[in-house]
């Protein structure tokens, strides 16, 4: 109790948004209660809907890949646009990098090959993700892939010492806002199924804002000035899955990338180059 | 004495106890009360699973036969061979073409358990893993066999090969590297993240809601509650051989998780399945504290071996010099 008392009474002075005197509820906003520590409590099950891990940038129906074998079950839906301003600022170079990958983005994109997507993509990528908010740490584990990371609200101005495809996440408490800034991801991943692409300079600013009892504003700034012209910014909402079964299951993806990233060495394949490019 | 007298000499006592009772004092809680599992947690340990023969009658070491027992396995190490018996001239520099994986690379406990025990399963009473029934061992002969095949596909590796499972995650056992840990916990969920293959669960601390039982996960389905100050957690749904020790899908697996002391976080797992094993076993172990971090192990990514090992196979069949001996020796152990 005394614990708490402190924890509210340094969140009061900080932005007097936590509620810690109200029994847990604050008044507008509303926010989820606090958790006994005293920040917003995101504990749960959330999962953002849409279309973002097809197309940033937003877009009419068409036709896939998948819709020979899958009619249409395998095509992409339409999407609206999340990036602020509506364009993804690209470099010149880079605007032509990108047209490259999306010309044949199946062939390229790493979630094709169950590669782990880094970080905004595994956010908006269409599974459930389940946050688990300890006193010094925020564990996020997502249902695509098994993935998962930790974000460090212990450890402010560090950085990794090896880049990894989920790269470092370190968070701190803005208000009502977790804010997390992650660096040293791999430049392999993608931030959609376009070619939208990165370099290992790649920054992103994540913000985590609930907004009521079932959803979060999310927002994301990217920079990386090896391949865009300035910052830009995405936004959606996630949402909080509220069956009472909620649970984040398991969507292991190795399985169904094995065949295109070694179908053509399967006994009696017919090709000698794999479906799927920058392997390895 | 009087009945006043006798309630404070009674609470005295009690408070006493509590006080002198094993790390009671010093087990760190989290800001909703309960014991804290959280941090990152070393489960790798020179203490055997099942008790060796030579030390069939005797439970525990006493503290100067655990360091005796710990140098031995130091010198051993330095000499290229991984247990006692395994001492083989010039298999060190065979190992590196042979395995690939020489001391550089592995990572083998050479601590005995803070327990002292002889071995880590303290159930059956006599440390050893009871047998496996000859029809379980027929059940998983053809997965075993199946790993001395020429693969046709990805599909004929194990699962660790593939990168699905690890094998040493689950339950959590020491093993050759990656015996590192992290918990993350709120008052509603414990999330368990190991460091081989990338691999987390995040458990329910309520029980969680069910699952059909023909809903089949590599990780098994796990449901968590709170017993007294010990976190349960209850797996089962397991897929095909990703069950743990070879057991068959009715297997249920408990898991306890215990917080001694600042540094200390006792781990204890008990495999029931009577279709595979004659009776349940537990084994538990002592975790220490430490402040590595959990790498991201990512092993479908920097898969190199699988499309290596499928080309030699086609090369192999192309040449006409395929055969079940290619595979490299440990698999046939």
């Amino acid at each position: 109790m005394k614990a708490k008392l402190l924890a509210c009474t340094v969140a009061s002075l900080l932005v007097a948004l936590t509620g810690c005197g109200q029994g847990g509820q604050s008044s507008a906003p509303a926010v989820q209660p606090s958790t006994p520590a005293g920040p917003p409590d995101l504990n749960g099950v959330w999962q953002a809907l849409g279309s973002a891990h097809w197309n940033l940038e937003g877009g009419h129906a068409i036709k896939g890949p998948a819709t020979a074998v899958l009619g249409a079950l395998g095509g992409i839906p339409a999407g609206h646009n999340y990036v602020e301003g509506g364009e993804i600022p690209y470099t010149d170079d880079a605007a032509g990098k990108r047209a490259e990958y999306r010309a044949e983005w199946n062939q390229w994109d790493p979630a094709v090959k169950c590669h782990i997507p880094g970080i905004p993509r595994q956010t908006y990528l269409p599974l459930p993700f389940h946050i688990v908010q300890g006193d010094n740490k925020v564990f996020i584990g997502y249902e695509w892939g098994s993935n998962s990371r930790i974000i460090h609200l212990d450890r402010p101005g560090t950085r990794a010492e090896l880049p990894s495809w989920m790269g470092y996440s370190v968070g701190r408490w803005e208000g009502n806002t977790l804010v997390v800034e992650v660096t040293d991801q791999m430049p392999d991943t993608w931030l959609d199924a376009t070619g939208t692409h990165h370099s290992e300079a790649l920054k992103v600013t994540e913000r985590y804002t609930p907004m009521g009892d079932n959803h979060i504003d999310y927002e994301a700034t990217i920079e990386d000035p090896n391949v865009f012209t300035r910052p830009w910014t995405i936004k959606m909402p996630l949402y909080r899955r509220v069956e009472d079964n909620a649970r984040v299951l398991e969507y292991k993806c190795v399985p169904f990338g094995e065949d295109a990233v070694y179908g053509h060495l399967r006994r009696g394949a017919n090709r000698n180059e794999p479906t799927v490019k920058n392997l390895f | 004495m009087t009945k006043q007298t006798s309630l404070i000499t009674g609470v005295i006592a009690a408070v006493a106890i509590l006080t002198t009772a094993p790390g009671w004092a010093d087990v760190p809680t989290t800001s909703f009360g309960k014991p804290s599992l959280e941090g990152q947690w070393d489960f790798k340990s020179a203490t055997p699973l099942s008790r060796p023969e030579r030390w069939k009658d005797k439970e525990f070491l006493t503290a100067e036969e655990a360091a005796e027992y710990e140098q031995g396995i130091v010198e051993r190490r330095a000499s290229g061979a991984e247990s006692e018996g395994d001492v083989r001239e010039g298999l060190d520099g065979q190992r590196d073409v042979d395995v690939g994986y020489n001391s550089g690379f592995l990572e083998i406990g050479t601590n005995i358990d803070g327990s002292l025990r002889t071995s880590l399963i303290v159930d059956p009473p006599d440390g050893r893993m009871p047998a496996m029934r000859s029809e379980a061992r027929e059940r998983n002969a053809p997965y075993v066999a199946m790993q001395g095949e020429s693969p046709s596909g990805p599909e004929m590796r194990s699962l660790t090969d593939r990168c699905i499972i690890g094998f040493n995650n689950n339950p959590m056992r020491s093993g050759a590297y990656n015996n590192i840990m992290q918990i993350v916990q709120s008052e509603s969920a414990v999330a368990i993240h190991v460091e081989m293959v990338n691999d987390h669960r995040v458990i329910p601390t309520n029980g969680g809601p069910g699952v059909a039982s023909s809903t089949r996960f590599w990780k098994g389905y796990s449901v968590g509650e709170w017993d007294g100050d010990t976190f349960v957690v209850t797996s089962s749904n397991f897929k095909q051989n990703a069950t743990p020790y070879g057991t068959g899908p009715n297997v249920k697996m408990t898991e306890r998780f215990t917080r001694m002391d600042e540094a200390t976080l006792q781990y204890e797992y008990t495999i029931d399945d009577p279709e595979t094993y004659e009776a349940p076993f537990t084994a538990r172990q002592q975790l220490r504290r430490t402040d590595d971090d959990v790498y991201e192990y990512a092993c479908h990514e920097g898969n190199y071996s699988m499309p290596l090992v499928l080309r030699a196979a086609r090369k192999m069949e192309d040449d006409g010099t395929a055969n079940k001996d290619w595979m490299p020796s440990w698999h046939k152990r």
